[in-house]
């Protein structure tokens, strides 16, 4: 099972992303923002967490438009997975694969803490090793993690089960307590906290771990 | 020519930081400010010299990069 992992100049979570894919048996290849192509094979590309561009103009923004984001998309389109986190959920709203945008935080602070997410849908295959109703308790660290559609977008996304994630206590305004949401396919998932943050022994859980091996298993067995 | 573009939050879409700068104004004693709403001015420098190219020019820099049409509206002036 093969991975891109884009790196923006900005980008500071591109390594952990790849360890996390590495743990969970993947061959993880990073790809630099001005590359027009993805390496041939890839299954999944991860878009990291950070400060793309400076977060100039809108966070994501400048990224959304950059060289490899036409690859990601036209990926997308074709039907691969794409995993955003972070600043990487921004930058593909921003390309428009997962509708809504991020806003600033509704406190206006940055705010980096573990939070504890309600799992809304197993029908992924980034969620499939979770059971819909888990609890599981996963960092955030943004300033701009306010998700925002108009009611007809919520309404969708809540009548096609596209919903991954909810916060179990809304950290940053978030319409509906939204954390993370998945594409009409099911293939792209957008979330702002952070599961490579909860996945090795020593980050104090493992229950982000569990997103990678399902989603590498679950590739490898296509 | 000059170009000047006016991005802003829609209405309806709360926006905290301009709500920020209500609550700071009145402690600073403003009273009666009853709205904020905060957005940016981008001002671009153009070759072209026709104003109708130029506005139309400008637009599309708007939908593509300069404003997310889900949340901003904007206004172009040409000078």
């Amino acid at each position: 099972m093969k991975a891109a992992v884009v790196v923006f100049p900005g980008s500071n979570c591109d390594r952990d992303l790849k360890v996390a894919f590495e743990n969970a048996g993947a061959d993880v290849t990073m790809v630099w923002h001005k590359d027009t192509q993805m390496p041939s094979g890839i299954d999944v590309i991860g878009v990291p967490g950070g400060f793309s561009f400076g977060d100039y103009l809108r966070c994501g923004a400048i990224a959304a438009n950059s060289p490899i984001c036409q690859s990601v998309i036209a990926h997308a389109e074709k039907g691969g997975y794409v995993l955003g986190i972070c600043n990487g959920f921004q930058v593909l709203t921003e390309t428009g694969l997962l509708p809504g945008v991020l806003l600033r935080n509704g406190g206006l602070k940055y705010v980096c803490k573990a939070v504890d997410l309600k799992v809304e849908t197993a029908d992924s295959a980034y969620t499939s090793g979770y059971s819909e109703g888990d609890r599981i308790t996963i960092p955030i660290a943004h300033h701009d993690g306010n998700y925002y559609a108009d009611e007809d977008t919520l309404k969708r996304l809540n009548d096609e089960n596209r919903v991954a994630f909810r916060y179990v206590q809304n950290p940053n305004g978030s319409l509906q307590d939204i954390a993370g949401i998945l594409s009409e396919n099911r293939r792209v998932l957008g979330m702002m906290p952070h599961p490579e943050r909860m996945a090795d022994p020593l980050h104090g859980n493992t229950e982000g771990r569990i997103l990678f091996n399902s989603l590498v298993d679950q590739l490898q067995t296509a | 020519m000059k170009a000047r573009v006016q991005v802003m939050l829609k209405t309806g879409v709360l926006d905290p930081q301009g709500e920020a700068v209500r609550h700071a104004l009145g402690s600073l004693g403003f009273d009666g400010v009853e709205g904020v709403r905060q957005g940016k001015v981008i001002e671009i420098d153009l070759a072209e010299t026709d104003k109708a190219k130029a506005e139309e020019a400008v637009k599309q820099m708007c939908e593509k990069l300069l404003a997310n049409t889900v949340i901003e509206s904007y206004t172009v002036e040409i000078a």
